[in-house]
């Protein structure tokens, strides 16, 4: 009965607007309606030698991530919504997502000049430094905006762009004090855009500059330090100012950003007052057959969250690119890096050359290797000793907390990666990627457990062949190998792939610790898939052991966390 | 706000029964998404365009590697395809900030022909419901999505060729 109620002034709606339908047809001519969908479902079993037991499965043996989105448009206009359910998530998501719901909505109108935007919204201002809000649904990740957005473009290369909302966090409705209000604005110049006798010039040249404030209710919050409770005067309004350009000369490109962000003491940063500084830049170089581009990037103190007091993944207002190489081969992303929020130095550069078809090297297709290397360190920072304060003894590192010295690399290596891909064809039916990496990973820092052993070092080779049975039929197959001598020791991993285009795969891989010190934990991680697709739908099966990392089967990639079990995804988009 | 939101659910809905037919357009034509090209300038994807030829919009990432095969397999006989039906291909980058600016060196690297956008972060990827990439999109003469698929399979360019030149000589596609 109750359901009829809260529909019947919907129907009353639909009643009156009845005798306009036949107009309304007109109006709607050229309605879009597109969406997406996706459903992720696991079976756990218990897997005593993965230390999966009936505790930590929690007797919910069953579970799925699931979500459908639908956008509709008619010219100007569009709106959309998605629905998600984690009924309850899967292993490896935050388990504050269970339960279902309408997180995410939008009303939008757009013309030449003018676009506003009111319910959840994704914007970064820059590459991110001072704003970003994103979603990643493999990696369980939205931090969206929720309130509105106006973006106005006055003149051709002129954008300007303001936000003023609350963000997502999972499904905690907005209360004051909750989390804090964010408002930015964003100013973007593209030069040649401006002036029409810059429209053709070589010489390419934009620049911006945001502005971003958060203001959390609370005025002051106690915080206990060696047995003593401390009460800290917090400032309620936290902002970050920035600003960037980007230059571009024939095949030169210059890009630059710098943001800071004024006192913002935060259960990230031990409370501290001291400012903090971002830098990101790269330069790089590029022509037909030759690309080389160097990154440099410092980060001090810059988590910047819309709750000073949340230490998780949530609730970022900025972003941190990490420049280091996103690794997809099972055993290469074993070791992965992650930025590190209080702040870190970091440097990269990668050179990707192909040698053409009928040259010595290049041979009768070609040959293209790609070289890399990054590397990660602690910032130089010495602590400000305070003795006294207010004519207390405090004897301990101040209101400021440290200094640093911004372009200097401290001492500590978090991370270092050097590699080289080889990617060749050798005939019509084979070719191969041949890969050697050589890394260096911090995992006291990174994962934040304490280790007898220190750094790991670890050599990396995979080699991935395909060969064409026909235009049909493939097989790909990869063999790949990790030695060191720290943490779990030495690995070995293979995998055969047998794919019948465009629409069927079929996968066996195994990765095996034969290196552990620990006889017991020589695990193999046997897994069988297979997969259908049928032109966007896309319908998969595996059953097996994985380890967490990022996992590419059958053409695409995506996240999993550590499991046994039976995994199904379904997902489509109309 | 649930309220706001169930609401829109249903102007949807109604919408999307009372408009099938007569007013639901079948070929949907490009959104207008304000990204960027790949010197990092601004780009509006209504700009894609092709003289009335065929077009292909593959969605990929430097860090996906079942893309990198699809783009490489497709260069390999992109300049037989263009010469055959004048098709052009838009490859638009998801890579976010961490690897956006690898993209341009990364393309040229590699020796693609392609033009090459920056969706950095997923604006033209969400409203075209790319969910996984690589996703592939081919488009008619009018710039309207006429076939989509997602994934890649060693031999599935030849697919891709086949349903290019069925849209070039205006046939149906199912």
């Amino acid at each position: 009965m109750k359901k009829i109620y809260t529909l019947f002034p919907g129907l009353l709606l639909l009643f009156c607007i009845n005798p306009l339908l036949t107009t309304a047809q007109d109006v709607l001519k050229g309605s879009q309606i597109s969406g997406s969908f996706e459903a992720d479902a696991q079976y756990y079993m218990k897997d005593a030698k993965m230390g999966i037991n009936d505790s930590s499965l929690n007797g919910q043996l069953a579970r799925m991530n699931g979500f459908m989105e639908i956008n509709y448009s008619l010219k100007n206009f569009s709106a959309g919504m998605r629905f998600e359910s984690y009924l309850p998530p899967l292993v490896g998501y935050d388990t504050r997502f269970e339960g279902y719901g309408v997180p995410y909505w939008f009303l939008n109108y757009k013309n030449d000049k003018l676009e506003i935007t009111a319910g959840n919204f994704y914007d970064q201002f820059g590459n991110g430094l001072s704003l970003r809000t994103w979603q990643d649904w493999t990696l369980g990740y939205d931090n969206s905006l929720r309130g509105l957005r106006v973006k106005f473009t006055p003149v051709d290369g002129i954008t300007l762009k303001g936000v003023w909302g609350v963000q997502r966090n999972f499904w905690d409705p907005y209360t004051t004090g909750s989390r804090g209000i964010v408002k930015g604005a964003d100013l973007d110049i593209f030069l040649n855009d401006l002036f029409s006798g810059l429209k053709n010039a070589k010489t390419k040249l934009s620049f911006g500059g945001s502005f971003v404030s958060d203001y959390q209710s609370g005025k002051t919050t106690d915080i206990l330090v060696d047995t003593l409770v401390y009460t800290l005067k917090l400032p309620e309004n936290v902002a970050t100012y920035g600003g960037r350009v980007n230059l571009n000369v024939s095949g030169v490109n210059f890009y630059t950003e710098y943001a800071h962000k004024i006192n913002d003491p935060s259960a990230m940063n031990n409370f501290v007052y001291k400012d903090g500084n971002g830098l990101f830049s790269t330069l790089s170089y590029s022509q037909k057959g030759l690309g080389v581009i160097g990154a440099l990037k410092i980060m001090d103190n810059m988590s910047f969250k819309s709750n000073r007091l949340v230490t998780d993944n949530q609730l970022n207002i900025n972003y941190d690119p990490d420049i280091t190489k996103e690794h997809t081969y099972a055993l290469a992303a074993m070791y992965p890096y992650a930025t590190q929020p209080v702040g870190e130095f970091a440097y990269s550069g990668t050179v990707t050359y192909t040698f053409k078809r009928n040259t010595a090297i290049g041979g009768k297709s070609g040959l293209t290797f790609a070289v890399n290397f990054s590397k990660v360190n602690a910032l130089s920072k010495d602590s400000v000793y305070v003795s006294s304060i207010n004519g207390m003894a405090l004897n301990r590192p101040g209101t400021i907390g440290y200094k640093s010295d911004f372009f200097t690399p401290g001492k500590q290596v978090y991370y270092q990666d050097f590699n080289i891909e080889v990617d060749k064809k050798f005939s019509k039916r084979w070719k191969g990627i041949f890969t050697y990496l050589s890394q260096v990973y911090n995992m006291e820092v990174i994962q934040g457990h304490a280790t007898d052993y220190g750094l790991i070092h670890s050599n990396i080779g995979v080699a991935d062949l395909t060969y064409n049975i026909t235009y049909v039929y493939s097989i790909r197959a990869e063999l790949q190998g990790l030695w060191t001598v720290q943490d779990k020791g030495n690995w070995t991993a293979g995998l055969i792939e047998f794919t019948i285009a465009p629409k069927w795969f079929f996968s066996v891989q195994d990765q095996w610790n034969y290196g552990n010190a620990d006889i017991q934990q020589q695990l193999h991680y046997f897994l069988v898939s297979a997969g259908y697709t049928y032109n966007t739908a896309r319908i998969s099966l595996s059953y097996g052991r994985q380890r967490a990392g990022i996992l590419c089967v059958g053409g695409v990639c995506r996240y999993v966390p550590a499991a046994t079990g039976l995994s199904l995804t379904i997902n489509s988009s109309f | 706000m649930k309220k706001l939101a169930w609401l829109i659910a249903f102007l949807m809905i109604t919408g999307f029964g009372f408009s099938q037919e007569n007013t639901l357009t079948k070929n949907r034509p490009l959104p207008s998404v304000d990204i960027k090209d790949v010197k990092g300038n601004p780009f509006n994807t209504l700009k894609i365009e092709n003289d009335g030829k065929p077009i292909i919009i593959s969605f990929w990432a430097t860090w996906c590697k079942p893309c990198v095969k699809e783009l490489t397999t497709i260069a390999d006989v992109y300049s037989d395809w263009q010469e055959e039906t004048g098709v052009k291909l838009y490859a638009v980058s998801i890579d976010d900030p961490r690897s956006s600016s690898l993209v341009a060196p990364f393309v040229n690297g590699k020796n693609w022909d392609y033009i090459v956008l920056l969706d950095q972060n997923g604006d033209f990827k969400r409203a075209m419901n790319v969910v996984t990439v690589p996703h592939t999109f081919v488009l008619n003469g009018k710039r309207e999505i006429v076939w989509q698929h997602t994934s890649f399979a060693e031999g599935s360019e030849r697919d891709l060729i086949e349903i290019i030149k069925k849209v070039k000589n205006g046939e149906e596609i199912k």
